[in-house]
């Protein structure tokens, strides 16, 4: 039995744009279904019950984060959304709104269908596991037994940081902003203490990354927050 | 246990004089009982030490008078020039203020404190010199002697007969930061005179031999020693205060003296601010000026306004009050400002009028809970002679009238005397003698008080010579007419006086109300004037009615320099910059009829409103008016702040104005820039797309067909970034990128900028090199990384493949962090290392590399608006080196961060 073809619902406003995201949706074996405008995509949205929605933020006919909100309060299927590049307070308010993950125009066929694949793979993944141990890199995670090894050794860590890792792995590949991060560890009071997160993010990678000042698991993106990515 | 922590306001305003008093220069003087103890010689012992001590000395002024031992002081300190200014036909040597401030030494011995300048001079004193110096943050050294105080110069006048009239008001002498007494015993001091050690003026001898009598040196030198005593008392006080050591008694009781038009209210002045010095209380003179003191001489008002000044300088709070019960008046604003003491000069004894009450009675009966002390008067009974003749004088001034009057006066007794003939044989003599009364009475009213009693005299003698029998003659039949006389006489002059007071008082109530009026139809005029300009009509227009002067208006700009007058039609006076700029920077007045350059011929005043000086308004008196009496004074405080306000008013409007135009401007270029980008990245964005699909059409493309397709892609992608720095430059430039400024550790931003760059760089060895212990930094992320980027590329473009760059940080000086990207290629081009930074300017343009030479540009853009500095510098071995810097500032603590956790179990 054949697995059923992930439906992807574009929201752009760009015939072009539009037109190359479907091609290479189509060439990876999605489903596509495209919408101009954010009346239709939200209509679209709820009738085509797509797998994953990409958005574009800078629609004519309002404001993307209203989208997104909309959307969460029935569904929690993935949202990949495009932007321009200086903006990133845009992004970062997709992102605490419920976005998932973003690409900056322009991007390329590749990196798109990168994100793709790694979104609907967290979904499968997601609906899927039960077990309750992870593994990247010399790195293996047991959130059951709140155990943490590297190469085998237990690692020691405090519990900001356990907090901080356990919360990451279990998001892997989205984008998680500084709020969601505070919110996550410390408790809502602190939402706007960021540096909480940039000195216990950079105190996590001198732990578990090989070389923290290029790292490969917990990567930056600057100005927005930052992303897990096991492999 | 009682609080006795110091009161938090106190300690406030003890904090802002003390930074007031850091700001300002301090002023130490040399106290003596007499001429001659060696003041100047101790200043100038204190001096030479201070001189050793590597201080920065000049001698502003000293008066040796030829001794030798303080000549030899002198030596090898720095004096400054004196200026000589002729005065009558002589040329005096006065110190030179300008040449101080201009070589702002750090401490400045100007000798003799109560010297006075010669007119002309910037000041009428030398302490108000000294004053400008200290609030130019100039140290000053200064000698003073004891009778030179102000308060005490009646006091040791009194003593030793001789009075000097250069004097230092007190409150200078108290806000001295240091007092040094210089003593000596009047057994020595007598011994040096003897030897000739003391300088003695020849012309004066006789006078200074009889005051070097041993009893008043022993007089002089207890007043001093006892003045020195109460000063080191307050400074006592003031130190338990700080300390805290008991809470200091303090009383809201303060004094009101009261002044009038006598002689004798310096004396009144005197005495009070003894009195309030004593008590360590503020206090107030007042002066009541009733309408009756209104006929006063020019010369007795001014005497008033004098003392009203003195007053001023020794400290009081002053207030000329008009009203039409002096008592009422005094008692009223005695009330307002609890005041619980009053002082009043004694009251002549008048012998002839035992049943009338002192003033001092007349007070304390209406105002049972206030005390009042009496003070002497200084008058003496000769002064008093003065006094009454002086009296005497204006009673004249009020009868004087022009001829006319009086001859129409004597023309209306005479035509009542025409009517009254006929009638003469109808009616009584007593109704004819009311016919005469009349013809005062409108006499009175319509010539003035002069005419009136000539009218009453000529009565008489009509109806004397006319009716009276025997008639035709002077000769009285009747016993019983003597009596008529005299009462017609009476009741003539006083219905005489009464008339002419009212008609005097109806002629200041008019005036007044004049004057109020033209204020009234000032402030609505200025209410409407929307530009400086109109200000400055308005208020030429006013100073013509209300003061008979031309006015001119000089603003002042950001810089606090004074503008030319603003021009009017009637035209302006001719200002004098120096003084007006003065008067800003003082904000004080100055010019005609002030403390400060009394010799021009304008009036400089400030224009105070409540946020700042606004500039100055010129006032150039005509002769005629009297500019400085206390009603005139009020209407021209009145009329500069009215002035002074409405020009802040148009400030802000222009200000308004300016931040609307500059918010719209702001507005309209954010939203073409994001218009900009947003159209042409659009089809940047479609093309790198389109291009990456074209491998995805079918049939398949060739893998030629496949090539151009990722050329077509690269070169959109440069495109691109070419765009990127073209709007991100514009951005910068136009001021319209707001800094995201949170603290974060450097490495993140290095690990992203390599994340980001990986590709470019794919051919070189990329090394990072960060201290462990970097501190947080606060600084723009998604900017820092594009300075990370931009140099790790230019790193990249410029250096051969196989090269290593290596990013690293370290502490520089001045709480900065230096951070670098460094390589090993060719280094930059000699003589090129600032010009790089240049927009549009590239490493070598014969080059293939591309770009238009914005990523340096940009690179210093953004640093310079995180306030750090960037520069390229060639290694010493070999390759080039970007450093650039940002300030550590203060980052937040992580004291928190563990402490506020849910409650969890930790990870084994």
């Amino acid at each position: 039995m054949s697995e059923p073809r992930p439906a992807v619902l574009v929201i752009e406003d760009e015939p072009n744009i539009r037109r190359f995201i479907r091609m290479s949706l189509e060439a990876e074996g999605c489903q596509v279904y495209e919408t101009d405008s954010m009346q239709r995509g939200l209509i679209a949205a709820g009738t085509r019950r797509p797998d994953m929605v990409v958005l574009d933020l800078g629609l004519p006919d309002g404001d993307g984060v209203d989208f997104i909100r909309d959307l969460r309060a029935w569904s929690d299927i993935p949202i990949i959304v495009l932007s321009a590049r200086t903006t990133e307070a845009d992004k970062v308010g997709a992102l605490d709104s419920g976005a998932d993950d973003y690409l900056t125009k322009p991007f390329g066929a590749a990196e798109l269908l990168a994100r793709v694949r790694a979104q609907l793979r967290r979904r499968s993944s997601a609906s899927a596991s039960g077990s309750a141990v992870l593994e990247f890199g010399r790195m293996r995670v047991d959130l059951g037994k709140r155990l943490v090894e590297r190469a085998g050794e237990p690692l020691h860590l405090t519990p900001i940081e356990y907090r901080l890792l356990a919360f990451l792995i279990t998001h892997p590949d989205s984008v998680l902003t500084h709020r969601q991060l505070l919110k996550a560890v410390w408790g809502p009071s602190h939402a706007d203490d960021s540096h909480y997160i940039r000195v216990y993010m950079g105190l996590l990678r001198k732990k578990i990354e090989e070389d923290p000042s290029q790292p490969r698991h917990i990567i930056t993106e600057a100005g927005v927050g930052y992303r897990f990515v096991a492999a | 246990m009682k609080d006795i922590r110091p009161d938090p306001d106190l300690i406030l305003d003890r904090i802002k004089e003390e930074e007031m008093r850091a700001a300002r220069g301090k002023l130490k003087i040399f106290f003596g009982a007499s001429a001659g103890v060696g003041k100047t010689y101790a200043m100038l012992s204190a001096a030479r030490q201070q001189t050793e001590q590597g201080t920065d000395v000049v001698i502003g002024v000293v008066e040796t008078h030829g001794r030798k031992e303080t000549e030899a002081l002198l030596t090898g300190l720095e004096r400054l020039p004196l200026k000589a200014v002729a005065y009558r036909d002589r040329v005096l040597q006065e110190f030179h203020i300008d040449a101080a401030l201009a070589r702002k030494p750090a401490l400045l011995l100007v000798d003799e404190l109560a010297h006075s300048n010669v007119p002309g001079s910037r000041h009428a004193k030398r302490w108000q010199d000294v004053e400008e110096l200290q609030s130019s943050g100039i140290d000053v050294y200064s000698t003073v002697n004891v009778q030179h105080l102000e308060t005490l110069n009646d006091v040791v006048g009194g003593i030793t007969g001789i009075r000097v009239w250069e004097t230092v008001p007190d409150h200078v002498f108290d806000a001295a930061d240091e007092v040094v007494l210089v003593d000596l015993t009047p057994d020595e001091l007598l011994q040096r005179l003897k030897e000739g050690k003391v300088y003695l003026p020849q012309q004066a001898e006789r006078a200074i031999q009889n005051f070097f009598r041993k009893g008043n040196l022993i007089a002089l030198r207890e007043l001093a020693l006892r003045r020195t005593a109460d000063r080191v008392d307050s400074e006592m006080i003031q130190y338990r205060r700080d300390k805290s050591v008991t809470r200091a008694w303090q009383t809201s009781e303060s004094l009101l003296a009261c002044i009038g038009p006598g002689d004798g209210s310096g004396r009144i002045v005197r005495s009070a601010a003894r009195i309030a010095a004593r008590l360590d209380v503020p206090w107030h003179v007042i002066y009541v000026e009733t309408p009756k003191l209104r006929h006063l001489s020019e010369k007795r008002r001014l005497q008033t306004l004098k003392s009203l000044k003195l007053a001023q300088e020794m400290g009081s709070e002053t207030a000329s009050l008009s009203g039409s019960d002096a008592i009422a008046t005094i008692i009223d604003y005695a009330r307002d400002h609890n005041l619980s003491k009053v002082i009043v000069g004694r009251d002549h004894a008048q012998s002839w009028r035992p049943w009338k009450r002192s003033f001092a009675d007349r007070v304390g009966k209406l105002a049972p809970d206030l005390d009042i002390i009496q003070v002497a008067r200084e008058d003496t009974p000769a002064d008093r002679r003065q006094e009454e003749k002086s009296t005497s004088e204006s009673l004249l001034d009020r009868l004087r009238a022009p001829w006319q009057s009086f001859a129409m006066s004597s023309v209306f007794c005479a035509l009542v005397t025409l009517i009254a003939m006929p009638l003469h044989t109808v009616f009584d003599r007593a109704n004819i003698a009311m016919l005469f009364l009349m013809a005062v009475v409108l006499s009175a009213v319509r010539y003035g008080l002069g005419p009136a009693v000539a009218a009453a005299f000529l009565n008489v003698a009509a109806f004397d010579f006319f009716f009276v029998p025997p008639r035709f003659s002077f000769a009285v039949g009747d016993v019983q007419y003597l009596m008529t006389f005299a009462v017609m006489l009476a009741v003539g002059l006083v219905t005489a006086k009464l008339t002419a007071d009212l008609k005097f008082q109806a002629r200041v109530a008019s005036r007044r109300e004049q004057r109020v009026r033209a204020l009234y139809e000032m402030s609505r005029d200025l209410s409407g004037a929307l530009i400086a300009e109109q200000i400055a009509e308005i208020s030429q227009r006013f100073a013509a009615t209300g003061f008979g002067a031309r006015a001119a208006i000089m603003l002042a700009d950001e810089r606090d320099r004074l503008h030319e007058p603003i021009q009017v039609p009637g035209g302006v006076p001719t200002v004098d910059v120096g003084i007006s700029q003065w008067a800003f920077d003082h904000c004080a007045e100055a010019g005609w009829g002030t403390d400060t350059l009394a010799g021009s011929p304008l009036l400089y005043v400030p224009l105070k409103a409540p946020m700042r000086t606004r500039g100055v308004l010129v006032l150039e008196p005509s002769p005629s008016r009297r500019l400085m009496a206390p009603e005139q004074r009020r209407l021209l405080d009145t009329f500069a702040r009215l002035v002074a306000i409405s020009l802040e008013r148009v400030h802000y409007v222009d200000v308004a104005r300016a931040t609307t135009v500059q918010m719209e401007s702001e507005r309209l270029r954010n939203s073409l820039l994001s218009a900009i980008s947003h159209d042409l990245r659009t089809p940047l964005a479609a093309l790198v797309g389109l291009a990456d699909s074209m491998s995805m059409t079918q049939p398949p493309p060739t893998g030629q067909q496949c090539d151009i397709a990722a050329s077509m892609r690269e070169e959109a992608l440069r495109m691109n970034s070419l765009v990127n720095n073209l709007l991100d430059m514009a951005r910068l430039q136009a001021g319209a990128v707001k800094l995201n400024r949170q603290w974060q550790p450097l490495e993140e931003v290095v690990g992203s900028a390599i994340k980001a760059m990986r590709s470019t760089m794919a051919g070189h060895r990329v090394g990072v090199n960060l201290p462990a212990e970097l501190p947080l930094l606060e600084f723009d992320a998604v900017l820092v990384e594009r300075v990370l980027c931009n140099l790790l590329e230019n790193a990249a473009t410029y250096t051969p493949p196989g090269s290593t760059i290596e990013i690293g940080a370290a502490p520089a000086a001045r709480d900065q962090i230096d951070i670098w990207v460094e390589d090993d290629g060719p280094g930059l081009p000699a003589g090129k290392e600032e010009l790089i930074f240049n927009k549009f300017e590239r490493g070598r343009k014969e080059s293939a590399t591309s770009g238009v030479g914005l990523g340096l540009a940009i690179c210093r853009a953004i640093v310079a608006a995180h306030g750090g500095t960037i520069r390229a510098e060639n290694r010493h071995g070999r390759g080039a080196r970007f450093v650039f810097s940002l300030p550590c500032g203060n980052p937040p603590s992580l004291d928190g961060a563990e402490k506020d956790l849910p409650e969890e179990e930790s990870p084994k």
